[in-house]
């Protein structure tokens, strides 16, 4: 699954899974553009089918609830939803 | 290059479109603009991607059974402005949120995950245990009921499609 790169300041590897449609999904990439870290992202709605069908089990593994924006922190911390405290504390 | 061949005019007629038809039926549009059009642009994408408006904040199956409780306005709309002020996008808010005493934030997902829902589709209950002389429809999207042999094609309190009824008793 082909992901985009945000060069930053590295905080360890942050990953976000969002859709190109959602609102919530579109405050959290401005954030973690505003608070400046290193990150990958990926756009799920826009993968082909049998990527997108990987990404969700991805997701899944990370938050049973498969909702976005899932934001994964060294494949440990997961933040689900737009919480702009949590994420500047995790990021600090 | 999110939202291919989808003009600023035609987010705008949306977008009046959906307020109005909020207001008539006591509901209301998120009145911060900016948000609002965006996720305005999303059913827009999604309805020129899949044929329905299926919810801009959840991946959609693309298999109109399976994404019925996400076109929007979602059956979890009226729970989540209950709880929370606002619906999972935040398209829709309370009046406490318009008067300004209720913030918007993102909140938890209501939608069971995929693997509930799947086992729920299963073992979906077509309801008549109960007798009755016409069965009883329910909209999923405002609860109204009606006790017909058919639900109507249109739901006469909220305008959600025939497809969105369900079998209550
Ligand atoms: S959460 Fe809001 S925008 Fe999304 S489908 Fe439900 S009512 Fe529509």
């Amino acid at each position: 699954m082909k992901m985009e790169h945000v060069p930053g300041t590295r905080k360890g590897t942050v990953v976000l899974y969002a859709l190109s449609t959602c609102g919530w999904c579109a405050k959290t990439k401005a954030l973690l553009k505003e608070i400046g870290v290193d990150h990958s992202f990926v756009y799920v709605d826009l993968l082909p089918e049998d990527e997108l069908e990987e990404a969700l089990q991805e997701v899944e593994r990370f938050n049973p609830h498969g909702s976005f924006p899932t934001l994964v922190i060294d494949n440990r911390k997961v933040i689900v939803g737009f919480r702009e405290q949590e994420i500047r504390e995790a990021l600090r | 290059m999110i939202a291919p061949g989808i003009t600023d005019a035609e987010i705008d007629a949306r977008h009046r479109q959906l307020g109005r038809d909020a207001e008539e039926g006591g509901y209301h549009l998120n009145p911060d603009v900016a948000f609002t059009r965006n996720l305005v642009r999303g059913l827009l994408v999604n309805e020129q991607r899949y044929g329905y408006m299926a919810c801009p904040c959840r991946i959609a199956a693309g298999k109109k059974e399976e994404d019925l409780d996400i076109i929007c306005p979602c059956d979890y709309r009226d729970p989540d402005l209950n709880e929370h002020g606002a619906c999972y996008c935040a398209l829709y808010v309370s009046s406490d949120v318009i008067a300004g005493n209720l913030p918007v934030g993102s909140i938890p997902e209501r939608r069971p995950p995929r693997v509930e829902r799947k086992a729920a589709r299963m073992s979906r209950s077509t309801g008549g245990s109960i007798k009755t002389a016409y069965p009883v429809w329910r909209c999923r999207v405002c609860g109204y009921l009606c006790a017909m042999e058919n639900p109507p094609l249109v739901c006469p309190i909220c305008k959600a499609k025939q497809d969105r009824f369900e079998r209550f008793l």
